[in-house]
């Protein structure tokens, strides 16, 4: 998929103004929420539990060659194939040379954010072949042509009627108002596809080294019906999913659900090892897995390497204001939030996403909810310091900053203008104490007044009181 | 020109600024594989089998009781009844000994597009959070668990296991190793992705129903 975080100003704004993306939004904010919160107030281990799984997440990356080694050994063990994909374009190669191989016609896939990262469906569909995806959400926006807006709700922006209209149009018929038909039509509608398919594709929450399996998630049941029925399984995920054990992949599971769709457990957790069994009356003839690195063994080595803690819960978007304002495609990529405006950069490189991480305003609540501890506002930080130093930073932007520090750094000369200013700006206030309009941040007045400060410093007012007291 | 699995490899150890482990840390970490490391678990006083049920049904999940296994085709008999379902099934091959009903049509195939009921034996349970483990076997295929819009599972209340790492080592003592599949399933299927509304029966079965052998 190709990156238009660039345009990130302007698809912001759109996004504020689109009636239909408020109402889906508005729709869903709260829901996950809510719903996350009542979870973790039942588990009393909960914060423990997050503790443990950084220190594990640690441990693994620390050693993460040796477990993606003797993962693989076991992979090949229970008879399944294992690639490694150093970036996209050699993972999209690997997946095409199998499907080519197997004289694939129709692709199914369940849902895998590594596959919208590598652009998959794109390069299948340039091969001729027929790719059709089958969780709801991702059939859903497959239909309308468009990329996912959330990790785990990819068409969390789209309105019931949205859908109906795309369903309507793509499978004729009378026009479908009620949720409970629309899901009736796509299962419908898939179900001939799960048994025609040659390959499926899914993505793997967790690869386990113990087993050498796979392991996904989900609540409609898709990713099995597609990794079950189609001659081919491939899965893609990135090579910081392994884990040691069964037990490891659990500690994990505990949390995901519950920092995800605010539920105990998905209804299907799926471990697969290896292809059918000789005697076995279904399953795939050939397993495989495609190790993407695109970038991580990059992140491992410097300062972001916390990002790779990652399991892709998308608690951080459900409570971020910004996502929650704008919704997931202003991002313009393929992960939205403050998840992806620390990947995105990292990933596709700190000048194709600028705005990313300067689109955050550090309130902290991702951190304060994510399942792994990843301290993304420093990393925000962190990035916004390396635009700086790199001269990403707008010449405008960065004079302003230099200034800044110039006086920021000369206490007297600071406190002058701050006073300075404060009267200037309680003068503009009048009686009011309201500013309509202020020269140099029309931005900022034009939708709303500034309230004037009272003309006193704080400095000040802390200096004569304090004497009196 | 080395392989990307090589170049990979490598990226990771200079990630971490080191060559590759020397032999005594591969050990301790294939130690840790070998003997996994006891994480926390949640904490529960309730009985197993209660809160087995409790669980399931609160994520639409249905429970009957029998007091053997004998009584195991007339408690399907009664599901299939109560939801006027055709008389056929697909019935796992480890519960074809069982008396069904002459006048069904039963087979012990894998699943086919046009499958209304599978009855399918459970290896295990997990009471932590309701959560039924079901192993792929030609005694058990796995489209039996996705494919029908009906399922019903056999269960042997004695398997109602406490956490998920007791499922896990049960499964490490069974002589033929890890299954192709194992469907940890813990409620009729479901979906939330149009308008975050909870609507049963996206892909996988709509019912969920399962027969619990005392």
């Amino acid at each position: 998929m190709d990156i238009r975080s660039h345009e990130f100003q302007a698809r912001a704004v759109a996004a504020l103004h689109d009636a239909s993306l408020q109402q889906a939004l508005d729709k869903a904010r709260d829901g996950f929420v809510a719903k996350r919160a009542v979870q973790v107030a039942e588990l009393s281990e909960f914060e423990a539990l997050r503790e443990a799984a950084k220190t594990l997440k640690d441990h693994v990356l620390d050693h993460l060659d040796h477990y993606l080694e003797r993962y693989e050994a076991a992979v090949v063990a229970a008879g399944g194939h294992v690639h490694w994909a150093r970036d996209d374009a050699e993972a999209r190669r690997i997946i095409l040379d199998i499907c080519k191989r197997v004289d694939a016609r129709t692709v199914t896939k369940g849902k895998s954010m590594v596959s919208e990262e590598i652009g998959l469906n794109a390069a299948l569909i340039d091969a001729g072949l027929t790719v059709v995806e089958t969780d709801l959400g991702e059939y859903i926006i497959q239909l309308a042509g468009e990329a996912p807006s959330h990790i785990i709700a990819p068409a969390v922006h789209k309105t019931r009627e949205q859908v109906s209209d795309l369903f309507e149009k793509a499978h004729g018929g009378p026009r479908l108002t009620e949720i409970a038909d629309l899901v009736d039509a796509a299962r419908l509608a898939l179900r001939e596809r799960y048994f025609q398919a040659d390959v499926g594709i899914t993505g793997g929450n967790f690869l386990i080294a113990e087993t050498g399996s796979s392991l996904i998630v989900t609540n409609e049941g898709n990713g099995d019906l597609t990794q079950t029925l189609a001659r081919v399984h491939i899965v893609t995920a990135g090579i910081e999913r392994v884990v040691p054990t069964l037990d490891d992949a659990t500690l994990f599971l505990r949390l995901l659900a519950r920092s995800a769709t605010g539920q105990e457990t998905e209804t299907y957790t799926t471990l697969s090892t290896g292809p059918k069994r000789a005697a076995d009356l279904d399953g795939p003839e050939e397993y495989h897995v495609v190790l993407v690195d695109n970038g991580r063994s990059r992140m491992l080595a410097g300062p972001f390497r916390e990002m790779l803690r990652c399991i892709r819960c998308g608690a951080c978007m459900n409570h971020c204001p910004v996502y929650g304002a704008i919704g997931g495609h202003a991002y313009g990529w393929v992960y939205p939030g403050p998840m992806g405006s620390v990947l995105t950069p990292l990933i596709k490189g700190l000048d194709a996403a600028y705005d990313l991480p300067n689109a955050c305003t550090l309130n902290s609540r991702c951190a304060s909810v994510c399942p792994v501890k990843i301290p993304l506002p420093d990393l925000l930080r962190r990035l916004r310091h390396q635009q700086f130093k790199q001269a990403i930073t707008p010449r405008r932007q960065r004079h302003a900053l230099a200034a800044w520090r110039l006086l920021a750094t000369r206490p007297k000369l600071y406190h002058a203008l701050e006073r300075l200013t404060a009267r200037a700006l309680a003068a503009i206030g009048g009686r009011a104490g309201r500013i309509r309009r202020l020269p140099g941040a029309r931005g900022w007045t034009e939708g709303r007044d500034l309230p004037a400060p009272p003309g006193r410093t704080f400095l000040e007012r802390w200096q004569t009181e304090r004497g009196q007291s | 020109m080395n392989t990307a699995r090589e170049d990979i490899l490598d990226a990771v150890r200079r990630a971490r600024g080191r060559e590759p482990l020397d032999a005594r840390t591969c050990a301790t970490l294939d130690a840790r594989i070998s003997t996994p490391v006891r994480h926390l678990r949640p904490t529960f006083d309730e009985d197993l089998t209660a809160r087995f049920i409790r669980k399931l049904a609160s994520r639409s999940g249905t429970v009957a009781r029998v007091a053997g296994r004998a009584q195991i085709p007339a408690a399907v008999e009664t599901f299939r009844s109560t939801h006027g379902l055709a008389r056929c099934a697909a019935v796992g091959a480890g519960l074809k000994d069982l008396a069904w009903p002459a006048d069904w049509t039963i087979h012990h195939d894998r699943a086919g597009i046009e499958e209304t009921l599978s009855v399918t034996p459970a290896f295990a349970a997990i009471a932590e959070t309701g959560t039924l483990m079901l192993l792929a076997s030609p005694e058990s295929p796995t489209t039996h668990n996705f494919v029908p819009d009906n399922q019903v599972v056999v269960l042997e209340t004695a398997r109602i296991l406490r956490h998920f790492e007791d499922a896990w080592a049960a499964l490490r003592e069974r002589t033929d190793g890890m299954p192709r599949a194992v469907n940890l399933v813990s409620g009729p299927s479901r979906t939330a992705d149009i308008e975050q509304t909870i609507q049963l029966g996206a892909h996988g079965p709509r019912r969920l129903h399962v027969v619990l052998v005392d």
